[in-house]
């Protein structure tokens, strides 16, 4: 019993040292300096384009490590995948309208 | 593994399931498919956020000068903090360590309500600046040289961040009970090396939560350069 | 087969436990599809009922029965509680929930509590609205188009989409529990290329539930808040946008669509290929068509919304991406079609109904082909021809194949058999009602009467006695079914574990089956649809 339950399933196989989580976490840390820093430099439009980098950036690290995405089956990422998918469509669908009405204040 | 943990394995194990790999394999999918809903949940608010950033840059801009971009930072610190001990708190469990687990989840329901704390303080100061959408909504500049330029579109501005945050704080609120359940139970030998899933899943809705305002902060704060900031 | 020895002593789900408690706390798949069904059937009468009253009313050209306002609350209330309580949860809750894991071989569904907090949601989101109503009712239509919804009607708005809202969430879980039920409680052998094509059709539409509802459901909140708390989002007075709403809105509801004809698509699957002794034409395309359905389905919302004051270019899009939802759409027709072809056919009330929504779900789609095409949108927009359209797919459709699979699945689920004579009287019944029903109903909206009004011009009025007259004989249909139904549960002969002769794991378990499902974990080592060869005995029981 003990031996078939340990062959079959592991529950350990995914334990992640403790020094991966520190050095995410202060990657975290450090872009959220940067995208503070950030925001006080004058870039225009690039002001959200950087800050949304980094913010994707931390995200990613979040949930690869974190939520262990990386070690998951690969269900889960392709469930990861459709959701961002699904998102996108509603985003770009919706703009498809609000970027070419020819009476809306959209690009000014 | 020690007997005991096969014990609280074997008690664990709900009679649809044919043995734990199945069934923690099922419970933390089910639970990723709950984070898609979330997702979906706040792509609703992300995609008006798009809408009328993109139609009303300025009114946008002006309004994110009245964040306080410090205490916007503190607490994306303090998240992330809080999403590291939460992530040490799940790996406790995973060795089978309960009262280390309850103290790293502890840790988390401390910084947790620090977020909260700092967030109602946020509040708080909007509330008296008349930056709360409705009747009484009013809103200047503060600068007399560049009065507001679209206080309509600004007033969306408000709408969206109280929705945005609002709705991001009541995760915490729920969030918060959900850590403060697993120590409990964790306390009282729910889990072992063998079983932890409820743990694990508490750890997911966490970061998920964090994941919000990773991209919160930025879109709300961060629209462009912090004057004086 | 040695279990198919019927004795009224078994042990089922049905009496291995009795009293009121036993119902409201179980977490038996089987009995939480009960559960719904009960509630659903409820919620159809009191949608039934608005549905004859405005029918009633609109027998004159004149509006002498109702007021214009009582007459927009009339056709608000039935959209929501049909929309919204019957056909969305209709056939994956009910049939669905009971079908879903004795179809893969699983004890249960994966998350057997959850799946009860779904109804209990359920109960709490329709009480929500229902109490709305009764309250006083709300005009702002199924659709809760802002602004009018959020500053301008003064009726029960906010408890219409508070009700809605919860019920999302019972819907969200359903999805959610389905689609881990299917990736992960399948039984042995029970690949994805022999999974019956039923739960095929129920995991795409619960892909739909995971991935819109919770966009509506944040949609209804801002409608709930702006009401509230006058925040702007969706109002032009305050700098909103009330085109926001509608997509958003959309996004959800226009593939809430497919979660109500999907479902029905997967019963029609497995009738028209039990009673034609076949196995079902092209099964990989109608499989991936279900899923081809879903993901497309999000990609047309906005053509609801042409005349809505989008820009040009994005209805030229989402034109274009409407037509391509025909293409799974015909797929599946014509493997059904197919499937009929040289086929040794039964006609039996399944089927009847199997034909009904066949013919009719193929009316209702190629209408919806109309009505994605610019030009004639703009023509027929908010008339008559829209609302026959979407009742062709709705009722002819859906409904239709709600029928279909309650009675290919009455015996399973009760243990007994329905009269069949009057089973295909009432099958007729509702085809010849409906016809009359909703097709005088293109012919008034192709003419140009608009939809939504109490009153109209008296040249309408002949073809409006008809529809009038049609509901009537369909109204009679769907009394039919109720009382044999009801009859048969105490006067019903038994029913054997397979009366149709079908194949799939439902049918190698007794009826009703017992708690657990399965005495054994069913082993698959066969083809779905085998019905070319079909040896009843091929059953492998494992260990």
């Amino acid at each position: 019993m003990k031996q078939m339950q340990e062959e079959h399933f592991d529950p350990m196989s995914h334990l992640v040292p403790i020094s991966l989580y520190v050095t995410i976490w202060a990657a975290l840390m450090v872009f959220t300096g940067i995208t503070v820093f950030a925001a006080t430099v004058e870039l225009g439009v690039f002001n959200i384009v950087v800050a949304l980098l980094i913010a994707t950036i931390k995200g990613t690290l979040v949930v690869l490590f974190f939520m262990h995405l990386r070690y998951s089956t690969k269900l889960t990422m392709v469930t990861v995948v459709a959701a961002i998918f699904f998102l996108i469509i509603l985003f770009s669908l919706s703009m498809t309208d609000y970027l070419t009405r020819a009476w809306s204040t959209s690009l000014r | 593994m020690a007997t005991s943990d096969i014990q609280v394995a074997e008690h664990a194990l709900q009679h649809h399931f044919a043995d734990m790999e199945q069934q923690q394999e099922t419970s933390t999918f089910g639970m990723w498919m709950f984070l898609v809903t979330e997702i979906m949940f706040f792509g609703g608010l992300f995609c008006a956020y798009l809408v009328y950033r993109a139609s009303y840059y300025q009114a946008f801009v002006e309004g994110s000068q009245k964040m306080n971009i410090w205490l916007g930072a503190t607490n994306t610190a303090v998240l992330i903090c809080s999403s590291l001990s939460m992530a040490l708190g799940v790996r406790a469990a995973q060795m089978g360590k309960p009262k280390l687990m309850a103290v790293l989840l502890l840790i988390t329901i401390v910084l947790g309500c620090g977020f909260l704390g700092i967030k109602a303080v946020e509040y708080h100061e909007h509330w008296v600046n008349h930056e709360f959408p409705g009747p009484n909504f009013h809103f200047e500049t503060g600068d007399p040289a560049h009065p507001a330029t679209d206080p309509v579109h600004t007033e969306i501005y408000f709408s969206l961040y109280w929705a945005m945050t609002g709705l991001h704080a009541l995760h915490m609120v729920i969030g918060v009970g959900l850590v403060t359940w697993i120590i409990i139970a964790g306390l009282g030998g729910a889990y072992s090396r063998a079983y932890f899933t409820p743990v694990e899943n508490v750890g997911l809705y966490w970061h998920f939560v964090d994941l919000v305002w990773i991209y919160l902060f930025p879109l709300l704060y961060l629209i462009s350069k912090k004057h004086g900031g | 087969m040695a279990t198919a020895v019927q004795t009224v002593e078994r042990e089922n789900y049905l009496n291995s436990d009795y009293g009121i408690k036993s119902w409201l706390l179980t977490t038996d798949h089987k009995r939480i599809a009960l559960l719904y069904l009960v509630s659903i059937t409820a919620m159809f009468w009191i949608g039934g009922f608005f549905a004859m009253l405005i029918r009633l009313e609109l027998l004159t050209p004149a509006g002498d029965l109702v007021s214009s306002d009582t007459y927009n609350k009339l056709f608000t209330m039935h959209g929501i509680i049909m929309v919204f309580f019957f056909l969305i949860p209709s056939v994956p809750a009910t049939l669905g929930n009971f079908l879903i894991p004795l179809m893969v071989g699983a004890k249960d569904l994966a998350f057997p509590r959850v799946n009860l907090l779904s109804w209990y949601i359920y109960m709490v989101g329709a009480i929500t609205a229902l109490t709305a109503m009764v309250m006083g009712g709300v005009d702002t239509g199924w659709t809760f188009y802002t602004p009018f919804s959020t500053t301008y009607s003064n009726t029960h708005v906010m408890g219409a989409a508070i009700g809605i809202f919860i019920t999302g969430f019972s819907s969200i879980l359903t999805g959610l529990n389905f689609i881990v039920t299917i990736h992960r409680m399948r039984a042995p052998g029970m690949t994805w290329r022999r999974l019956p094509l039923f739960c095929w059709a129920n995991y795409a539409a619960a892909l739909i539930m995971v991935l819109g509802t919770p966009v509506v459901a944040i949609t209804l909140l801002l409608v709930a808040l702006e009401r509230a708390f006058n925040i702007g989002i969706f109002n032009p007075q305050l700098g909103g946008d009330p085109l926001l709403f509608q997509h958003l809105f959309w996004f959800y509801s226009h593939p809430a669509v497919y979660i109500m004809i999907l479902p029905g698509m997967g019963v029609i699957n497995e009738i028209v290929t039990c009673f034609s002794r076949k196995r079902v034409f092209g099964y990989e395309f109608v499989a991936l068509a279900s899923i081809a359905i879903a993901v497309l389905g999000f990609l047309v919302w906005a053509h609801h919304m042409f005349v809505a004051g989008i820009s040009v270019y994005a209805a030229l899009v989402f034109s274009l991406l409407s037509y391509l939802v025909a293409i799974p759409s015909a797929v599946k027709v014509f493997n059904w079609t197919a499937t009929l072809y040289k086929g040794s056919i039964r006609y039996e009330t399944p089927m009847l109904y199997a034909f009904g929504f066949i013919g009719l779900f193929t009316v209702g789609g190629l209408t919806g082909v109309f009505l994605a095409s610019l030009g004639v949108d703009v023509h027929v927009h908010d008339t008559y021809f829209v609302v026959a359209h979407f009742h062709y797919v709705m009722v002819g459709g859906m409904v239709m194949a709600y029928m279909a699979g309650l009675h290919f699945w009455w015996p399973k689920i009760t243990g007994r058999m329905y009269p069949e004579a009057w089973a295909k009287l009432s099958a007729l019944l509702v085809f010849v009602g409906f016809n009359t029903t909703f097709l005088p109903l293109f012919i008034v909206g192709y003419m140009g009467l608009p939809r939504r009004y109490h009153a109209y011009p008296p040249e309408f009025q002949v073809l409006n006695v008809l529809s009038t007259a049609g509901a009537s004989i369909l109204a009679v249909g769907y009394v039919l079914p109720m009382i044999y139904f009801l009859w048969s549960l105490r006067y019903g002969e038994p029913a054997p574990p397979n009366p149709w002769n079908a194949v799939g794991l439902e049918w190698m378990t007794p009826s009703p089956p017992p708690t657990h499902n399965f005495d054994e974990t069913p082993i698959v080592t066969w083809e779905a649809y085998d019905y070319e060869h079909q040896p009843q005995e091929e059953v492998t029981v494992g260990h």
